[in-house]
């Protein structure tokens, strides 16, 4: 019986693992065709663009998909968000709805290829650019405040678990604990031990936790379409390469000296292979903490284009006319629960995949010289 | 492009309110968190040991109960045979004496009847001879009272003599 039970679990494992490796892919393929249909269109409609009532779908799905500096609601609601500018000019902190005005001093422009760009006016109205170039834009924009929110979120979990279990010690969790305990235990046994092994392990159990949540929670709200959530956090590039770069940076502190020998002359290669391998052995540790920042993004951003995409099928069939528009709207509500189910998978799926990543990662940076004998 | 382009503001506000975070979560939340749940994992593993040993133990003392139990039952047997025996013995020994003594008495009342009888057998006979000697006398005063009655006596106290 207890075998049975093990090969399941290898199996959902694998399982797992091969998911994480296809869905991306597959979804990137998925959303590619809206992508370059979307830059077709953006040309085109900028010139049209002043009082256009035609929808834009692509418009519409990078709006949603990119940062911004307020919060949209609904129709022409809007939450401003504070702006914080440090510039030649000093630091400029107002709200966003500011910026429309640029009563301020500072106007978020769009360029010509789409994205927009912080500029600093002179005097008279126009682009001072001595000032435009010393810009740094430190706004609580969308994303920042979903960051705020989901790590408000993780306090208010993670402290009164911890609060339950340090006034019940020893008793089987109950409340908060039992959604919390089977994740900790999740992320303990089978991502740290498993990958970076029981001598080890618990010195990154802190920050393993701690971006597996942030991940998780982040997927999660991103795909509730309403204020707490709906902010494609995780899918920002900026966001999935900080998370990287933070664990780059703990590989290289924990690593130990057979890291090294392996990257740098692996042991028992000959040198004529050696002049080879390892540049290719120094390109891959840079290669790593890359592959793990961009698989992170697409998904994200490709599960979010995908869901968007689905919704602005009704709205373009609409416009030929309402009958259409309501058939397919049915399909398109269909496919989106479909995703919508596919994409709670994959929120916690890349979740488990990046910490897991990172933890082997880790843990071949720790690794002992015994090891070596198997080469 | 946009999309791939990293804004240094997200990247900043990242990064602070992840080391925020982590720094808070790691001293407040996982710290007990994990240590709680090792200990509690520890916890059940020791009880769950010191219950498989104290089955063992009560395993243990169970055959040991069975060991004793049954030491103390071929014991008992054994006492019980040799009560028997030594009542056997007892009842055969008090069983012989009593018949050796019913025998003595027996021989002794038999012996007593014998020499009782044996006296008043002789007894009997010198009354008889006594009784004899009388009634002789009786009948030989009565014979020799006349002189015609002792002259045929010896008359016939001689034929007899004739005769042999």
């Amino acid at each position: 019986m207890a075998n049975n039970y093990k090969s399941f679990e290898m199996f959902f494992r694998r399982f797992l693992l091969i998911l994480a490796f296809i869905l991306p892919t597959s979804l990137l393929f998925a959303g590619d065709p809206d992508n370059d249909t979307l830059r077709a269109q953006t040309p085109s409609v900028e010139k049209v663009e002043p009082k256009s009532e035609k929808f834009n779908a692509g418009e519409l799905i990078i709006d949603h998909i990119s940062d911004s500096h307020e919060w949209h609601i609904a129709g022409h609601i809007a939450v401003p968000l504070p702006v914080i500018l440090y510039s030649s000019r000093g630091l400029s902190v107002f709200l966003s709805s500011h910026l429309e005005d640029g009563t301020r001093g500072f106007k978020y422009e769009k360029l010509k290829d789409g994205s927009h760009k912080m500029i600093a006016l002179g005097a008279n109205g126009v682009e001072d650019e001595a000032v435009t170039s010393t810009v740094w834009d430190l706004s609580i924009t969308k994303n920042v405040l979903s960051i705020f929110i989901t790590m408000a979120l993780m306090l208010w979990i993670f402290l009164s678990a911890a609060k339950a279990y340090k006034r019940s010690p020893g008793v089987a969790p109950k409340g908060i604990q039992s959604f919390v305990e089977p994740m900790i235990l999740f992320v303990r046994d089978d991502i740290a031990k498993s990958a970076i092994g029981e001598k080890k392990y618990a010195r990154y159990m802190p920050f393993l936790l701690t971006i597996f949540f942030f991940i998780w929670l982040s997927n999660m709200l991103g795909l509730i379409p309403f204020l707490p959530g709906g902010a494609n956090v995780t899918g920002n590039i900026a966001v999935a390469m900080t998370l990287a770069a933070i664990v780059f940076i703990i590989t290289l502190f924990s690593s130990n000296a057979n890291y090294w020998r392996h990257i740098l002359a692996m042991p028992g290669v000959p040198i004529g292979v050696l002049v080879l391998l390892t540049p290719i052995e120094i390109f891959g540790m840079f290669l790593k903490p890359f592959v793990l920042m961009i698989r992170l993004f697409a998904n994200i951003l490709a599960g979010h284009i995908i869901a968007l995409s689905f919704f602005s099928l009704i709205f373009i069939f609409a416009e030929m006319s309402t009958g259409v528009g309501f058939g397919v709207a049915i399909f398109s509500v269909a496919f989106t629960i479909f995703m919508g189910m596919l994409e709670l998978l994959v929120a916690f799926l890349q979740a488990y995949v990046f910490t897991l990543l990172a933890a082997m990662y880790f843990g071949s940076a720790t690794e002992e010289h015994a090891h070596a004998e198997h080469h | 492009m946009q999309l791939v382009k990293p804004e240094f503001g997200l990247i900043f506000w990242m990064l602070v309110s992840f080391g925020i975070i982590f720094w808070i979560l790691k001293k407040f939340a996982w710290k007990p968190i994990l240590n709680m749940l090792k200990e509690r994992e520890d916890f059940i593993t020791n009880a769950l040991g010191s219950a498989e040993r104290a089955k063992k133990e009560m395993a243990e003392l169970q055959s040991n109960n069975e060991k004793l139990l049954n030491e103390a039952r071929n014991q008992r047997d054994i006492m019980l045979k040799e009560a028997r025996e030594i009542k056997d013995q007892i009842v055969g020994e008090a069983k012989g004496a009593a018949q050796k003594e019913a025998d003595k008495l027996l021989k002794s009342a038999r012996e007593n009847i014998q020499s009782e009888k044996n006296a008043a057998i002789a007894e009997m006979k010198n009354q008889v001879a006594a009784l004899s000697l009388e009634i002789a006398e009786k009948i030989l005063k009565e014979e020799l009272s006349s002189s015609d009655k002792q002259k045929t006596l010896v008359k016939t106290l001689l034929n007899d003599v004739n005769l042999n």
